[in-house]
């Protein structure tokens, strides 16, 4: 069960410092810590836990947006929500120099790395896509591992790491992209408007040259379900599909 | 040490005596799994009882039906971090299912297995004097795929882990072996109120 081993043994709460804080959607922050850990699998995340005055705490987890190739820091993205205790904490509060407790790396078999091959098959909705930017910016060290990412955001506004999206699909050989813009009609080329359905999804596993060895999912609870339901119909073997679902 | 400018949201003190540390409260039903729903047949559907390689005892899915019924009324709590407050169950005792099936425990732990290929270990001691059953319904409702129907295991005094999704044994075993996360480095046992998420808490 060595192989299964992608976390260490015992994980220890650590106060790190945050880094650098970026804004990247009108929903989306992104921060980086640092981290006293060198090694993760792309598709990880780490537990944070915030502590009040009185000693109250919260705990939340988040994937790993940054690729294992950056050591020493993670980064990682927090989406705002409307009575998010944790999130507007991070929104509103969080700066660059703050000290925040953090553990990790957490997490298996919902991880990739080089050289577990491809083709590879993503499907993220909304900020789901955070461990799936992991992966792909892993796979630019194995470029020669096929991958396609579908990306159903609502809008092109909402499109996490949009610009290095496109610029990968443009420049990466063999990697493709599909947004699919639940809100909005599409206006720049690979982006579609509507949910994600059989016919995309065809479409996706048409653009790689063999079936996809492993595939990976991860958003709210409903799209990870209507999601893994069109591959399976799409005849896409259910122990090649990986779930990760948030909510609540 | 506190976090500069966390203040948090607390619950009331009746909600926040039933949350375990480091845990929230939802309304929702959040899903935790880690491939698709598999499409479980309740045509083919069986429910087993093994010692080790050996089974002990096969249900279908009307035999089942006809197995006495238990309720259960409580909190849940996930390790993910969520809880959630007064989830109504219904199925059958673990006590019942021995009972039907003229045994006693054979050892003290077990494994759950499920249809996707999913285990857990637990001790035969957490399941006994109605601590645990395999529910089939969730509130008034047959228990939907995605939440782990037709039948799943109900454990609710451990992280919701244990209670595995479409469960469709039960394994005796002599010796306390992890089972899919507990290989993983989550916690051989998980009780929520000692925060036991992963190995070593």
């Amino acid at each position: 069960m060595l192989a299964a081993r992608a976390q260490p043994v015992k994980l220890i709460w650590r106060e790190v410092p945050i880094l650098a804080v970026e804004t990247v959607t009108p929903r989306v922050k992104s921060f980086r810590l640092q981290v006293g850990w060198e090694r993760f699998r792309a598709g990880q995340y780490v537990d944070v836990r915030l502590t009040a005055e009185d000693g109250y705490q919260a705990q939340r987890s988040y994937s790993i947006a940054s690729s294992p190739e950056t050591p020493g820091a993670v980064e990682i993205m927090v989406e705002r929500l409307d009575d998010g205790e944790v999130s507007s904490f991070f929104h509103e509060v969080a700066q660059a120099g703050d000290l925040i407790e953090m553990r990790g790396p957490i997490g298996h078999p919902f991880t990739w790395g080089a050289e577990d091959g491809g083709p590879l098959l993503l499907v993220g909705g909304g900020s789901g896509v955070v461990p799936l930017l992991s992966m792909l910016r892993h796979r630019a060290t194995a470029p020669e591992v096929p991958a396609h990412l579908v990306y159903s955001a609502r809008s092109l506004d909402e499109v996490i790491a949009r610009d290095e999206l496109l610029d990968r699909a443009a420049r990466e050989p063999g990697f493709g992209l599909t947004l699919a813009l639940t809100r909005e009609a599409a206006s720049v080329p690979g982006t579609r408007s509507g949910r994600i359905d059989r016919a995309l999804i065809e479409e996706a596993l048409a653009q790689l040259p063999a079936p996809p060895a492993h595939v990976f999912v991860c958003g709210s609870n409903r799209f990870v379900g209507a999601a893994s339901d069109l591959l399976l119909d799409a005849d896409v073997p259910a122990d090649r599909i990986r779930t990760e679902r948030f909510g609540g | 040490m506190a976090t500069r400018g966390f203040t948090g949201r607390r619950q009331g003190e009746d909600k926040a005596d039933r949350l375990p540390p480091g845990q929230y409260l939802t309304d929702d039903f959040p899903v935790l799994s880690l491939g698709p729903t598999p499409r479980i047949d309740l045509a083919h559907w069986r429910f087993d009882l093994w010692h080790g390689p050996r089974p002990l005892k096969s249900w279908t899915w009307d035999e089942f039906q006809t197995l006495p019924r238990s309720k259960w009324q409580g909190d849940i709590h996930c390790v993910t971090k969520w809880s959630k407050f007064d989830t109504r169950w219904e199925g059958v005792s673990f006590d019942d299912l021995l009972a039907a099936a003229g045994l006693e425990a054979p050892t003290g732990f077990l494994l759950a297995l499920s249809y996707d290929g999913y285990d857990t270990n637990v001790p035969v001691a957490d399941l006994t004097g109605g601590k645990a059953m395999v529910a089939t319904a969730y509130d008034g409702q047959p228990i939907t795929p995605d939440h782990g129907g037709p039948a799943r295991l109900l454990v609710p005094h451990l992280y919701f882990w244990k209670s595995a999704k479409w469960v469709k044994g039960l394994r005796f075993i002599e010796k306390d072996t992890g089972g899919f996360w507990e290989l993983r480095g989550y916690h051989m046992y998980g009780d929520p109120w000692r925060e036991q998420r992963f190995e070593g808490d």
